[in-house]
């Protein structure tokens, strides 16, 4: 009996061993190289897969940069200059330091400003009601309202103001993934530079319309009057077709063209302090007149 | 002979034709009228007129901007006022020639009376041109030129011209109309498509909810002593109007994914196609007004109005008493395929076939809840898709598998979201998958095209 059990188990030590060595042998024969570089980029990489940076996932993100020659093509919107840092210590590459982005929604449309003029009754999403028609509004350029870009969000950035009727982006949470960038039919989420302490000039409107027509639509709207372009000393801002555009990169955050502003399309957020428009329009005529 | 219809899938709406009774009458001219140049499937007309110009009735204001494109008439005499951007019925802005009507004069040339012209000219070639010259496209919904589609590329053959008669949608009732008051002319139009064609035969298909219509056109086809030209009752059934499953319905051929009717030797014109071709051929009159049927439950005055094209949707609907106050929506078209008119100052053209008015209980979608994969709507399409497969697939945007589900064979008629008992808004979700596959065939196709270009020219 006992001689049957030590025989056994001999046994199956034997094969088990013996396959083993088998199997290593095989294995060693048919390796597969691999960079273990991978493996520690995508260890340092945040691991949410959320595709912001143009591959499938972070594993994907990690076998590209392995692979290629710099890290120009390669910037991870969730972790950052820090996980980039990280990612180029161990390929050994040099870092170009970018500024941080976040979304900032261009619409500032409210129940309020914006006049529904039809009611939708369709399925709640942006993208089959821009497939239907220009809107519930006046405005054919500005937020649908349906939260295409809040359902896209994995981050939690995006929530839908139930007052107003637009996307609120929490600048804590967003990671300038761009997911709702793309979601967005009517193209109204931009991402911009976060700016100093979180503070940034933009115009919150995308409507190309005449500006009587845009104003008509909605009271916030950008009409296109070229003051802001006439008072910025920096040359930040342009007008094309109807539209004001600021360029971040040349923005110095005078807040000038904001007090200038005649339908309060311009917003100014995370400033310390709220916008004294008497005093920089005086500010702007002193320095017109002398 | 049996009744026909289409093989797979369909749904039987009830068809709500509470407008049949009412006579094809007489829109008074709208002083001003609105005419876009993107009333057609194909590239924009180009205005030809300037602004301070006048026009006559019949005159060209716009020509084609492509082989498939096509003329567009002024509709009423008096002064071109503006050419430029006007919100459509969807509120997207297209380009319009506003005409500020002064009178009713016609272009010299142009046969107004009632006489009925029976002989054909005898060139076919001149009977096309004349069908290019007078701005006809097809009226049935899709506003393709005509004379592109009598026009079949070289080595294919046409066996028999097809006119449409159906009017499967619900509510729509100016083909029937059509059909009863202008039916010698209609007749004589299928005679014109028939002997374009080559002298194939010609069927009329009209659904068996129109027996006055059929009676009528087997008698004008009797009286008038045409061969080859036959009335085919047809089942009620929703989409028998659709272009493939009228084919599949009366010559017993399915035009293949992504082939046009002509692979299978059809040709199908609509009715109001078939009365706008005899009108240029025999009148010399180009499309200038259509029919267009008004109606609703909660609309107090049914009725089928000879309309000028490019006439203010608000002017028709002043005229016939107002937006009644328990009219929730307005559609442009039938219940089923129509749009939501999102604009009144919208104004119509040459494909504008009715306008619903519907109430809050009529519209009102029901709560959507999850797919059980019961496979209505797979029963229902007529196209033999799976719309739950391609509902998820859309959701997902999978453009692949869509591709390979023949998510671009959709015909958007609406069927799988009318029999879902989950509510769920399957067409909504799937001519977005439909559109994005499309847009990726064409990418294909253009990026082939200029390989193929690159490799001629190294």
């Amino acid at each position: 009996m006992v001689k049957t059990i030590l025989l056994t188990v001999a046994v199956i030590t034997a094969l088990g061993l013996l396959l083993a060595l088998v199997l290593y042998l095989v294995a060693q024969k048919f390796k597969v190289e691999e960079d273990p570089r991978i493996d520690e980029v995508e260890k340092a990489m945040p691991g949410a897969n959320c595709g912001g940076c143009g591959f499938a996932g972070c594993r994907a993100f990690a076998e590209s940069a392995v692979k290629a020659p710099n890290l120009d093509n390669h910037f991870c919107p969730v972790g950052g200059n820090e996980v980039m840092a990280q990612v180029a210590a161990i390929l050994g590459y040099e870092l170009k330091a970018k500024a941080p982005e976040v979304a900032v929604v261009r619409c500032n449309g409210t129940c309020e400003a914006r006049p529904r003029t039809s009611d939708y009754d369709g399925m709640a999403s942006c993208a089959v009601k821009a497939a239907l028609y220009t809107g519930d509004t006046g405005c054919a350029f500005g937020c649908l309202g349906c939260g295409d870009c809040a359902a896209a969000c994995q981050f939690g950035a995006l929530t839908m103001d139930p007052v107003t009727g637009l996307p609120v982006v929490d600048e804590e949470k967003c990671t300038a993934c761009g997911a709702c960038v793309k979601a967005c039919p009517k193209k109204i989420i931009e991402l911009r530079p976060k700016g100093p302490r979180g503070m940034k000039v933009f115009v919150s409107c995308v409507n190309k319309d005449k500006g009587p027509v845009a104003r008509k639509a909605c009271a916030n709207a950008c009409i296109g009057c070229n003051i802001c372009a006439k008072t910025c000393t920096h040359e930040a801002i342009t007008v094309e077709g109807n539209l004001a555009y600021i360029d971040a990169s040349k923005c110095k955050l005078c807040r000038e063209c904001e007090a200038m502003c005649p339908t309060g399309a311009i917003h100014g957020v995370n400033f310390p302090k709220a916008l004294d428009k008497e005093a920089i329009k005086e500010r702007i005529k002193a320095r017109q007149n002398g | 002979m049996g009744k026909h219809t289409f093989s797979i899938g369909g749904v039987h709406p009830h068809d709500s034709k509470i407008s049949r009774g009412c006579a094809i009458e007489p829109l008074p001219l709208a002083p001003v009228v609105y005419i876009s140049v993107a009333q057609h499937i194909g590239a924009p007309s180009v205005p030809c007129v300037q602004v301070g110009d006048k026009v006559k009735v019949g005159q060209v204001i716009a020509e084609p901007g492509g082989f498939v494109s096509a003329f567009i008439h002024s509709s009423v005499s008096g002064t071109v006022k503006s050419i430029g951007p006007r919100a459509d019925l969807a509120g997207r802005p297209a380009t319009h020639i506003e005409i500020e009507v002064e009178g009713d004069e016609w272009l010299e040339g142009i046969d107004t009376g009632d006489t009925l012209v029976t002989k054909i000219p005898e060139d076919n070639k001149a009977i096309i041109e004349k069908i290019r010259q007078g701005g006809v496209v097809g009226l049935g919904g899709a506003t393709f030129p005509t004379h592109v589609k009598l026009s079949p590329p070289p080595g294919s053959k046409c066996e028999r011209v097809i006119i449409n008669g159906c009017e499967c949608e619900p509510y729509l009732t100016s083909d029937f109309r059509t059909l009863l008051e202008k039916g010698e002319q209609v007749v004589v139009g299928a005679a014109i498509l028939k002997q374009v064609m080559g002298n194939v035969p010609c069927t009329v298909a009209i659904e068996e909810n129109k027996p006055e219509a059929i009676a009528h056109i087997k008698e004008v086809i009797a009286r008038l002593g045409y061969e080859g030209i036959e009335v085919m009752p047809m089942k009620m059934r929703y989409p028998q109007g659709g272009e493939k499953q009228l084919i599949d319905a009366v010559m017993h051929r399915q035009v293949g994914s992504g082939a046009l009717p002509i692979s299978v030797g059809a040709v199908v014109q609509n009715v109001a196609t078939a009365l706008a071709v005899y009108d240029a051929v025999q009148k010399n009159k180009p499309i200038v007004d259509n029919s267009v049927t008004v109606t609703g439950e909660c609309f107090p005055r049914q009725a089928n109005l000879l309309v000028r094209v490019g006439t203010p949707l608000r002017y028709i609907v002043d005229y016939l008493g107002g937006v009644p106050a328990d009219a929730a929506k307005i559609i442009s078209g039938g219940p089923m395929m129509g749009r939501a008119v999102a604009n009144l100052d919208a104004a119509t053209v040459k494909g504008t076939g009715a306008l619903l008015f519907l109430t809050a209980a009529q519209t009102r979608r029901a709560p959507e809840s999850h797919c059980i994969r019961c496979g209505k709507c797979a029963d229902a399409c007529p196209m033999g898709l799976e719309p739950f497969l391609l509902n998820k697939l859309s959701r997902n945007m999978d453009l692949e598998a869509l591709e390979a589900n023949a998510a671009q064979d959709c015909i958007e008629c609406g069927c799988c979201l009318y029999s879902c008992p989950a509510h769920i808004p399957l067409l909504d979700i799937i001519r977005q998958g439909k559109g994005a596959v499309l847009g990726a065939i064409r990418a294909r196709a253009a990026a082939a095209k200029a390989a193929a270009e690159a490799a001629k020219n190294n």
